[in-house]
Parts: C-alpha cells; structure tokens; sequence
C-alpha cells in the first residue's frame, strides 16, 4: 500500500485521502494514518506544485553547474555541499559520478544575476577547482511530465466498438 | 440502380450498427467527455514506436511468411507458455493475424457452414454476430445477466444447445460488461463443451486486464486445447489498437485452414506492425503492469462513483468498463445514452447495442483519464437529479 500511495501523490500531490482510499481499495482512515506517518519519517518531504513558469511573465533563469571539488578529509563532498546547498539561490544539488562531482541548479532573475552568483559565490568555495555553467533555454518535459504545446492532439475516436 | 439488388443479400441484412448513431451524434455536441471508447487512452509506449523506426530503418518492408514473422510466433508461444501454462509449436499451430478482428472472421469462417449453430453469450461485443452471419451460420443468443455478474451460466448453455450447435464463443475478460470466469466456473462450461463435442472460439484479447486474480485461459483447462481457437492480440495490454495485430493459436488443422483465408484475403500481417508487437511480447512488461495498475485505480473510481450517483453497478473484474444498470431512471439505454450526450455531453456506449440482455444497462469505458472520469461522474449525477 506504501508504494502506491507514494506513486499517486508523486504524481498529483492534491489528491484527497478518501480519492486515494478508493483508487487502492483502502479505507481512508487506512490512507491518513499511513500518510501521516510517512509525513513524519519524512519519506514525504513537501507537497510540491509543477509549474510552467514560461507560460507567466516571471522572469526566470535557470542553470546547471557542473563543479569539480576536492573532497575534504574525513568529510568527502558532504562539507563543499552543505557550503552550496544554503543559498538560497540553489534549487538543488546532487553528487555525481562520472565528468564532474556536484551537480547544482541555480534559479534567479537574471542571466548576470546567477553569472555573479556563480564567480563570487560558489567558485571561491575552498575545494572547488572548477565550474561549467549552462544555461537552461527550454523545458520540454519535467518531473516526468511533458508540457503542454509539446504533447500530441488526442486522436482518440469518441467512440468505439 | 436497384442497389438492393447489386448488394450481396447476406451484407444487406447486417443491420447498421448501434455505435455509429453516436458518431453523428457527437459532432453535435460541444465539450464532450467520452466513456465510450474501446481502446486504452495511453499511446503505444515509446519503445514499442521506436521499434517500428527501427524496422523500418533497417528496410524490413517485404511480405512476411503467411502465419508471420517466426520469430513472432515463437515469442507469441513463449508467452502462451509463462503467462496461460499452453504450449503450441510456432511453426504450425500459431496464426499472426491483422488484429483480433480478422481472426475472429478467419475463425468462425474456417469452422461454421450453412444452418449450423454459433452459440453467443450476451451482452457481447459487437463483431461476432455479423461475422458469423456472413458464414452462413445461425446465432444462438444465450443472455446473461447482472445477477450471474454475466458470467455464463452453465444450465443456459446446455438449454440453448441443440444438436446444431458448434462453436461457442468465450470473451472473458468480457467487452461490454467487464466479467470475467475464474477456473472453476471455466471448468463447468469446459465440462458441457466436451460432451455436447463443441468447439469453442476463446477471444481473450483482454486477458492482461485482470484485477482480482489472474485470467485463466480457456484452452489451459485439460482437454480444452484440441477444442479451443484462441485469439489474442496487442491492441489492449500494449496500447496498440492502431497497428491492427492480433493472433489466433490452435491446433494445426484449425490454423492450416484459417490460413488459407488469410493468405487470400490478407497475404500477411503488416511486417512493422509484426516488428513493433515483437518488441512490446520482449520488453513491454514494465509499462504493461504500470497501464494494467492505473485501470485497477480508475476502475474502482468509477464503480464506487456509479454506485454513489444512484446507477446500480456490480464490480467488473477485468477489461476496461464498466456496465452499470440505468434501470432505476425508467429510461431505456438508448434514451439515456443520447439525453446524456444531449444534455451533459458525456458518452457512454448504450448497452442494447451489445445484444437484448444488455437493455437497461450502459457501458462505461474507465480508459479515460481520472479527471475525465470525475467530470463525467458530476455530469452524470447533475443529469440523473434532473430527471
């Protein structure tokens, strides 16, 4: 039951609890108490809404780093990482395998904006060798859902046999 | 011209179907929201498509062997084997055919003559009847009803039998009413099959969309396999109704002689629909479960929804529909599927449509998305309450 709950509110996080009882074939006390206490483990973190920020007139920059860093003695990339995931200019932060080790998101107003962030914040970080910022231009498909003007017309028949 | 006279009679007395209606109907009707569709609302999956790509990339556009790619057939038997417990050899007993629907022609005419009995439990899907009547054959009608869930009864069976009857047409997991037959009751109609030495078509094209427990083949029960046609085919499990891929498996008398048809009328399946569906048999499983677990959730949606607004609906235990009773409203179905539309724009498919015993019921496909299937539920109710 845990899974499946987890997969409908990561999928839509407004579904109600008596919804969710009838999709699973629970009682939605069975649901509430479950959630609930997955809300407390802090397997559910936060209740998040997707939006298309290109269809508003927010103006918005995103970018992803890719940083290089020396992992510090004893403390590997936890100590550089918990330096960058403060600001709370950072969306996110991952360690990586492969090219690179910390993957970063930057969210802010302007292009200058996370430049700056980037020159004076993160790359003067002690253990940092290097950074390779890219400039996020377009979002096609986020969190598994793709936005609207890139989905297919449904060419579904209204009726069949 | 007399074009009653240039129309082959057998075709003339097909009678238009009931589905068509709505057609013209729709376009009428601004906003629709339609329950009435009989095919899954997910795209084939990606890596079944870029399968297809990939074929055709390759330049595999010839004909294929008549009974198809053997390398299909194989999978095919492969999967007969794991998920029914069957075993039939790929190279005589396994027909690739251009959907479910062909096979369903090619069976029924490689086994019915002139004045013989095709026994048809109803409500039933609406292309056996005609396909039958173009054999020449008569159609024995044996109604089922909500009470039996419309599972077939057996004491029907053996009262509609005469010693005409044939060949008996099983659909379970059941388009329009969402019945299935667990193994027992199975084994009871396997029981009357034997001794009445009938044949038995077993259209099992919805047999992935189980809910409670898992479909039973017919032709697994013992004895059965030498009686049994089975059809199959892609279009529900894998999304794929489009690419027109089905197949029949039986004994290789029964698929020698559906394939002389075939090859005549058809030559062969089309070779990139025959690529994709081998694709979706080897790595479709994943994205199948995942469609097969987001019915179950609308299903119960639906029938706990139905339940609620006042139209009386037993839980349907396989397929995508849901067959509610509109009894309670004094409409008939035909009356309550077009006000609907009318009033509400919502469609849903008329149960007379699907034989007499499906009068006062409607079908309800749940292959809609959870908000389609809410909004239909509050158009339904608004237009029940003003009744």
């Amino acid at each position: 039951m845990t899974n499946e709950i987890l997969e409908l509110l990561d999928n839509n996080s407004s579904l109600s609890t008596e919804d969710i009882a009838t999709m699973i074939g629970a009682t939605p006390e069975e649901v509430e108490s479950e959630i609930t206490k997955l809300e407390k483990e802090n397997v559910i973190v936060k209740y998040n809404t997707l939006i298309d920020w290109d269809k508003t007139d927010k103006e918005i920059v995103t970018a992803f780093i890719d940083v290089k860093v020396t992992p510090e003695r004893d403390l590997g990339f936890d100590a550089v990482a918990r330096r960058i995931y403060k600001f709370p200019e950072v969306k996110s932060v991952h360690l990586m395998s492969g090219g690179y080790d910390l993957s970063v998101k930057i969210e802010d107003r302007t292009m200058k904006e996370v430049a700056l962030f980037v020159a004076e914040k993160l790359a003067t970080i002690d253990h940092i060798n290097s950074t390779s910022t890219h400039f996020m231009l377009k979002t096609y498909k986020k969190d598994g859902v793709i936005f609207k003007g890139e989905q297919q017309e449904n060419e579904r028949l209204v009726v069949s046999p | 011209m007399n074009w009653d006279q240039v129309i082959s009679k057998k075709v003339q007395d097909i009678p238009p179907s009931g589905i068509r209606k709505f057609f013209d109907l729709v376009s009428d009707v601004d906003d629709v929201i339609s329950l009435g569709v009989g095919e899954p609302d997910h795209v084939t999956p990606w890596h079944v498509r870029e399968a297809a790509y990939y074929s055709l990339e390759q330049g595999h556009t010839m004909y294929t062997s008549n009974y198809g790619l053997l390398e299909l057939r194989k999978e095919i038997n492969k999967y007969l084997d794991s998920n029914c417990g069957l075993s039939y050899d790929p190279e005589n007993e396994v027909l690739v055919t251009v959907g479910v629907s062909e096979a369903v022609d090619l069976a029924l005419r490689t086994l019915l003559d002139e004045g013989e009995e095709l026994l048809l439990p109803e409500p039933s899907y609406v292309s056996y009847q005609p396909a039958a009547q173009l054999t020449g054959a008569d159609v024995v009608r044996i109604p089922t009803n909500q009470e039996d869930k419309f599972k077939l009864d057996p004491e029907a069976l053996e009262q509609a039998i005469t010693p005409r009857s044939k060949v008996l047409i099983l659909c379970y997991p059941n388009n329009p009413t969402g019945a299935v037959m667990n193994k027992e009751e199975l084994e009871e109609i396997a029981r009357l099959v034997e001794k009445h030495d009938l044949f038995v078509l077993a259209d099992e094209i919805y047999g992935e969309l189980t809910y409670d427990h898992s479909h039973t083949s017919f032709a697994s029960l013992p004895g059965m396999k030498e009686r049994t046609v089975l059809l199959n085919g892609f279009s529900k499990a894998y999304a794929m109704t489009g690419w027109r891929i089905g197949y029949a498996a039986a004994p290789e008398p029964i698929i020698k002689a559906m394939m002389k048809i075939h090859q005549y009328t058809m030559l062969c399946a089309p070779i990139v629909s025959q690529s994709a569906a081998l694709e979706a048999l080897r790595n479709g499983n994943k994205e199948k479960d995942k469609m097969v677990k987001s019915y179950n959730q609308r299903r119960r949606v639906i029938v706990k929804g139905l339940n609620e607004i006042g139209l009386d609906c037993f839980e349907p235990k396989g397929s995508f529909y849901a067959f509610p009773s509109i009894q309670s409203t004094g409409l008939s179905s035909e009356e309550f599927a077009e006000r609907l539309l009318q009033e509400e724009g919502v469609v849903v498919i008329p149960g007379n449509v699907f034989g007499a015993s499906g009068e006062g019921f409607i079908r309800c496909s749940y292959a809609a998305s959870l908000e389609d299937i809410y909004e239909a539920l509050n158009r339904m109710e608004r237009f029940l309450n003003k009744l």
